[in-house]
Parts: C-alpha cells; structure tokens; sequence
C-alpha cells in the first residue's frame, strides 16, 4: 500500500517542504523540491537519514585553543553521537590547513573529518600578527 | 590626543566581516589600489570563525559551506590583494566627513581619512535588558552568540542544564550544539506561535534530538541569587501575555536567549548617517550607498539578512558602488522611494537613486502566507514578481530587477517613475 510522508528539506535556507510516496518500502515520488538535492534528501530521509557532522577538536599552539571540524559529507544520523565523542579525544598541533584530514574514515563510514579553516601559531597568525 | 599616523586611502572598511571581506575585495576588483579594512578582533572572519555548522553560501558558491570555511574562502582571496588590513584595531568614532579615528597597542591612535567608507560593522544580539525578563540577577543568563564563542572558540562550557529562549536561528543551532557537547537542553521556548528560525534548523537541530519547542511560551521569572537554579516559563495568550494559572518551574543552571539581532550603527550615527526605524539600519539606495555621500553600508549592519550569501551580495554591491565613487564621482539624482506594500515589513534598499541599473530588493513579510506572489511596481505597472508557495517572516525574500525590466514597467507607466513598491499578494487574487 502507497504511503506518505513528510520532510522540510535541510540543505538549504529555502527548507522546501517535501512529499514523499512509497510503497512497501520503495520510494515512488518525491515532490516539492526546487532542486535535486531536496529530492534525494527525501528519498535518503526515508531510508537512511544522514547529516554532517560538525564539532571541534583541541589544537596545541595554536592561535586559539580549538579547531572547528566537519565530516566531508553526511555520515548515516545514528552515528552523530558517537562521532562527536571520538573527536572530542582528539588533539592535533597548530598550523593545520583548511581541508587537512584531522581523522580519516571516522567509525568506518569512509567519510573523513578534515580540518574547516587554517590554524596557525601566534607567531605565523595574521596579516598583521596579534598583539 | 593628537594622531600620529594618518593614513588617506581610497576606499576604509568598518570590520572584517564577511561584509567587510566582500566589499574590500569587490572595490579591489573594480579598480581601486589603496583599501585598508579595520577589524577590532585578532582575526578577521568576524562572526563566522564561531559559526562551525554547516548551511554557509549554497548560493555565492553552490556548496554547503561550515562557516569557518566560508570566511577562508574570503580570507584567502584578501591576501592575494594589496589590502591592508588592521587587526586589534577598534575604530572609536567617524565624522560626517568621512576621517576615522581609531586605536591600536601598536600605532596608539590613528587616522584615517579616506576617500570613501564602507560601514560593515555587524550587528549585535539582543540581551536580557532589552526583552525585560523578571528575577534575580545570578550568573548562567548568556545570549546564544556569546554561548556560542565559548563552546567553539574559548571551549568553556557555559552550562549543564539549559533552557532556551527565543527560536531564533542562533538558538536552534546552540541548542543541538549544547547537547553534542553533553549538556542537557530542557526545551526551546518561543513567544510567538510561529518559529523563530528556519524550518531547516527545527529539524537537524530540535527534532533530530528530540528536543521540545514549546511555541507560545515564554520565561516569567529567572530564580537564583549567585547562579541560576530555575526559570518559570508559561504560555502566553494572543497578546502575548504571560497566563498566570500555566506557570510552572524548570530545573535549569543556564537561560540562553536568542531573542534577536539588532545592527550596530553607533559608529553610523557619529557619521550622521540617517538610520530607518524598521530595520535599525541606514537607510541605504540601490548602491548601498547612506544618507551622507560617499558613506556606504552592507551586511547585517544594515538589516538583519539572516544568510550570510546575502551579505555577500549586498557588500559586492557596496564595494563597487564605493569604486565606482572614487574612480567616477558620481552625483546622485534626486532619489525615488521604495515602498512596502500590503503583507511586507520593510525593503532594502529604501530608495533607488539611479533607474538605469539593475536593483537586487531584499524584504521580509509582516505574517506566514501561503500561496502568494511577491511584486515589485513601479507606480502601477509591475516591474518584476515570483510565485511561493509559502512565506514566513524568519526568511529573507528577494527579487531582482534589470535595467531591462525597469525600463519596460516606465513604458508601460508612460511616465516618469516617482515610486516602487514591493508587495506580497493572494496568487488567486493577484490582478
């Protein structure tokens, strides 16, 4: 038997409202999106939800004490929890590069979680350094 | 206390921001040598360094940036420049006429006088004081940007136990950022019956987690002497206010409030730029250019965009009309007004001194609609318009309009423009 079922669209601020019909577990249609993300997010909503996960992790001798990170993409939603706990041990020393992989295949979901900015060390930071 | 250095560059920017890095590098591109930014942080980037989540410049970039990598991107391109840039450096005041002071523990005071100024200073979060919330005084009452800051780039956590006020984007954002990092978060109380935020963040940051968002509701009183040890909330009638009989008590050690932005313009005023009631921000034309020649504005200084895509596009803008300021020195024409109609709060820019280039309009609608069309009128002929299917006031609308297009609406008016408008209508009803 069809059902429906109904997601907001997370990829962008237009938060489309989406409608998505299966039947007996296969996705039939998708409407609402204004793009072709929204209408795989849906199809992968009702299957297997995903979200990128973004934290941060600690830096020695860096600028500042922390380094914000992200998965290069979504990684399966159940996992964000223990993601986030596996990055909260890690520590890595400044300067690290904007796109450095900060730890690869985070809990064998083959995404990799890489560094989201470059981190320098005081003495390396700025245009015109720090005070 | 008399300056020492004084620096007389073409174009100086207020603030490192994204509006900031935007306008720099639009006027570097549109031909002028001699720009400095001045930024009071240690680094430039303004708020995004703090803003780690992702949902940054799907479309300046087509990407679904984080914002630390947004403001690289930005940051990568300024050192590729000859723009000087001074970190640690607060500007403390600027004169109709355009000459900036400012300080710095290098230089002492400094001086700036420029050609022209591109104000992109931001704006700030709405406190404690500004929403009246009744109780005691104790530590644990923080606002979701300053939360924020310690959790992402101090790494001090400000709390175990949290109850948070006002759904706005901030908020939803702080509340999954609170639970990732193991604190509890009680709920979202919101005053109004709609939310705050955008759709997007209810989903990946309250459902996602299970997470209430109590709509109607709102805290009646913050109990704790030194540190907080409750709030009471309650609902809230059409008028908003507070129902004595649904008072209850919440176990809570931290209120964070995200109950609003407001544009920083006190630097804008000492400038005698001429600020709009509605937004809090300068009233600006189709170039962002202020009230006061050769004084421009971008960003959240402005009006409160709410994507920072927006920002960008609207401190391009500036930063060439500010080129172009310079290079040309062009004399402004006797400005026509643009005007909110039915079902819209407010339009930026507010006037439109130049018909003969294109106009990007950003609005926000007074109430949620569904169904309706978003027009721009040029006196009674339409100039531009787009069908949505819904709008609510937490997003952003846009509409651009070409030369093309103004040109045609002026035929069909047969007369000169003396006005523009911007209505959202019913799509049925729509004449």
């Amino acid at each position: 038997m069809a059902s429906k079922h109904e997601y907001t669209c997370i990829n962008c601020p237009m938060s489309c409202a989406l409608e998505l019909v299966e039947e007996n577990g296969e996705v039939k249609s998708v409407t609402g999106a204004q793009c072709k993300v929204g209408e795989k997010y849906a199809a992968e909503e009702f299957t297997d939800p995903r979200r990128v996960v973004t934290t941060t992790v600690g830096v020695r001798h860096g600028l500042l004490p922390l380094l914000p990170v992200r998965t290069t993409t979504a990684i399966p939603r159940r996992l964000i929890l223990d993601a986030t706990r596996r990055l909260a041990e890690v520590v890595v020393d400044a300067p690290v590069r904007n796109g450095q992989v900060i730890v690869p295949d985070i809990l064998g979901t083959g995404v990799d979680v890489i560094a989201s900015r470059d981190l320098d060390t005081p003495a390396g930071a700025g245009v015109s350094g720090v005070v | 206390m008399i300056a020492k250095k004084k620096r007389t560059p073409q174009l100086a920017v207020i603030g490192g921001g994204p509006a900031g890095l935007g306008a720099a590098l639009a006027a570097s591109q549109a031909g002028l040598d001699d720009i400095v930014i001045v930024e009071r942080d240690i680094e430039l980037g303004g708020i995004l360094p703090q803003c780690i989540h992702d949902g940054f410049g799907s479309k300046v970039f087509k990407e679904v940036l984080t914002g630390p990598q947004y403001a690289q991107r930005y940051i990568d391109e300024i050192e590729k420049t000859n723009i000087e840039v001074l970190l640690n450096t607060m500007v403390l005041g600027i004169s109709p006429d355009r000459a900036i002071t400012a300080v710095n523990s290098r230089e002492g005071m400094i001086r700036i006088e420029p050609e022209t100024v591109v104000l992109a200073m931001g704006c700030r979060e709405r406190s404690r004081h500004q929403v009246f919330i009744p109780g005691y005084r104790p530590a644990g009452v923080i606002t979701a940007g300053a939360a924020q800051r310690d959790i992402n780039i101090e790494g001090l956590m400000p709390g175990r136990k949290i109850v948070i006020l006002g759904s706005g984007d901030i908020g939803l954002i702080m509340a999954r950022r609170f639970t990732l990092e193991g604190a509890h978060v009680e709920g979202v109380y919101e005053i109004m019956d709609h939310p705050g935020g955008l759709p997007r963040n209810i989903v990946q940051c309250c459902y996602d987690y299970d997470i209430p968002l109590r709509l109607s509701h709102t805290v009646t009183f913050i109990h704790g002497k030194k540190r907080v040890e409750g709030v009471t909330v309650a609902h809230v009638d059409e008028d908003l206010k507070a129902l004595k009989d649904t008072e209850r008590f919440i176990d809570c050690d931290t209120l964070v409030l995200s109950v609003g932005l407001i544009p920083e313009n006190e630097l804008s005023r000492h400038a005698g730029v001429e600020i709009d009631p509605v937004t809090a921000g300068p009233f600006v034309d189709e170039r962002m250019e202020t009230t006061v020649d050769g004084v421009f504005a971008c960003g959240n200084v402005v009006n409160v965009f709410d994507l920072v895509d927006y920002v960008t596009r609207s401190s391009e803008v500036a930063g060439r009309g500010a080129a172009e300021y310079v290079l040309q020195g062009r004399k402004r024409e006797a400005p026509v007004k643009v005007l909110p109609g039915r079902n819209v709060k407010y339009v930026v820019p507010q006037f439109v001194s130049d018909l003969g280039r294109d106009v990007d309009f950003y609005f926000r609608v007074e109430h949620p609609e569904k169904a309706v069309t978003a027009r721009v009128l040029a006196g009674t002929s339409p100039v531009k318009s787009k069908k949505h299917k819904m709008v609510h006031p937490p997003e952003m609308l846009t509409a651009s309009a070409t030369v093309a297009d103004i040109a045609e609406a002026a035929k069909a008016e047969g007369r000169k423009i003396d006005s523009l408008m911007v209505e959202v209508v019913d799509s049925g009803k729509q004449a």
